[in-house]
């Protein structure tokens, strides 16, 4: 279970949120709304354990983050808004280089499944370069597949996606949640999820 | 053990591959010493004897050189597609990735330079035991230099203008290795034996390994934030 309490983010002089507390229990998600600037990303990037707040905590199954890093972060998949993809390899190399920096051997027949999964036969070996914005993210989505993780943070997942890979991705979070697992996200898609809970910013 | 230097593998693999796809770089790097090396003896003169005399000091600033030539890119480019923060969020340990990528800048930059330096050693008119020497202090030098440069890259990362701010920071760090690397050959000259230079160089070799990757990458958590 993820908990925050009391927090307070800071950018420079401007605070953008304070005295924010929540808990995201099992099988839930997070809808996060708030307008551009309002401190989703940096909401996000607090609760992954990339920045600290200015003030309060986040806990994840009792434990504040920073006692546990390495426990919390086999626990959580984080999807950033930037790509995380290096233009010059193939989404296959993409991909099992980056989960085998985070310790996963993932076989390339399971990386070429998922790829496939998500829609992209015939583009395993071509170079990142070559794909459009909405291939791209679906090489980065292609982690929710291959990547367990109980706790999913994700920055904007339905961006440049069309109609049948929001399809897709809706019925892989709804699985995850069926699962267990939890999820919070930002978006600025009406979802078609029914919202666990929202915090506006 | 085999577990646990696993995604250190991957983090040299992946930084190898990349500079497979780019191979410009590489290619630059090793010119640009190459070139820097051969101006020398054009703007001194041909005089063998003076030659032979700052032929290892300047294969060693040529070396110097060249390295810093690529320092920029260790962590800038994954720095912006956000490569280094799914780095910073793996489960293992991210100082063990960073030193990945500290191993690969070595492979790409320091290793040709330290090949291809006997044969450049020749045209100084460098004898055969001095060449073995210098090439022997390089290999020992230039992982020193990476590792130094690995801490200045990250601590300038996201830094506008970081390049020649980088350069300031790091060049005076390289003091120590250039005196005891470029020396080496002097002292066996002089007939001291070169055990002395070659031996403080593996000592600061062996500190830099341990520290050098952790500095550099609570700069880069600091960068991160």
């Amino acid at each position: 279970m993820l908990s925050v309490s009391h927090l307070t983010c800071q950018r420079g002089e401007r605070v953008l949120f304070q005295d924010l507390s929540f808990e995201l229990p099992q099988c839930q998600w997070l809808q996060i709304a708030g307008a551009n600037g309002a401190g989703k990303t940096s909401l996000l990037r607090i609760l992954s354990g990339l920045s600290e707040p200015v003030e309060g905590r986040v806990t994840w199954n009792g434990t504040p983050l920073r006692e546990d890093r390495e426990a919390f972060h086999a626990d959580l998949l984080y999807l950033g808004h930037q790509g995380a993809l290096k233009e010059e390899l193939t989404p296959l190399e993409n991909l099992t280089l980056s989960l085998g920096m985070e310790g996963f051997e993932v076989p390339e027949t399971t990386a070429v499944q998922a790829l496939h999964q998500f829609g992209l036969q015939g583009r395993e070996q071509l170079p990142v370069r070559f794909l459009s914005a909405g291939q791209r993210r679906r090489v980065l989505l292609c982690r929710l597949l291959l990547r367990p993780a109980r706790l999913w943070i994700l920055d904007e997942p339905y961006t440049a996606l069309d109609i049948h890979a929001v399809g897709f991705l809706s019925g892989l979070i709804e699985a995850h949640l069926l699962g267990g697992g939890s999820a919070v996200l930002t978006s600025h898609q009406s979802m078609t999820l029914s919202p666990g809970m929202c915090v506006t910013l | 053990m085999i577990r646990l230097l696993a995604p250190f593998r991957q983090s040299v693999w992946r930084d190898l591959l990349l500079a497979a796809r780019h191979k410009t770089e590489i290619i630059t790097a090793l010119f640009f010493f190459v070139i820097v090396v051969n101006l020398l003896p054009l703007g001194i003169g041909p005089d063998p004897d003076l030659l032979r005399k700052i032929a290892p000091g300047a294969l060693w600033i040529g070396a110097l050189l060249a390295t810093l030539l690529g320092l920029q890119r260790l962590f800038a480019p994954d720095h912006a597609d956000g490569t280094l923060e799914q780095m910073a969020l793996s489960p293992q340990s991210f100082t063990l990735l960073v030193a990945g990528k500290i191993v690969a800048h070595w492979l790409v930059a320091g290793l040709p330079v330290v090949l291809i330096a006997p044969l450049l050693g020749v045209q100084f008119d460098l004898s055969g035991r001095s060449l073995f020497i210098l090439t022997l202090s390089l290999l020992l030098g230039t992982p020193i230099l990476s590792l130094i440069g690995a801490v200045g890259a990250a601590l300038t990362l996201g830094v506008r203008g970081g390049g020649a701010l980088l350069s300031l920071l790091i060049l005076p760090l390289y003091i120590p290795a250039l005196i005891f690397g470029a020396g080496a050959v002097e002292a066996d000259l002089a007939g001291i034996g070169p055990d002395g230079h070659l031996s403080l160089l593996a000592a600061l070799l062996v500190v830099s390994t341990f520290f050098a990757p952790w500095v550099a990458t609570v700069a880069l958590r600091v960068a991160l934030e």
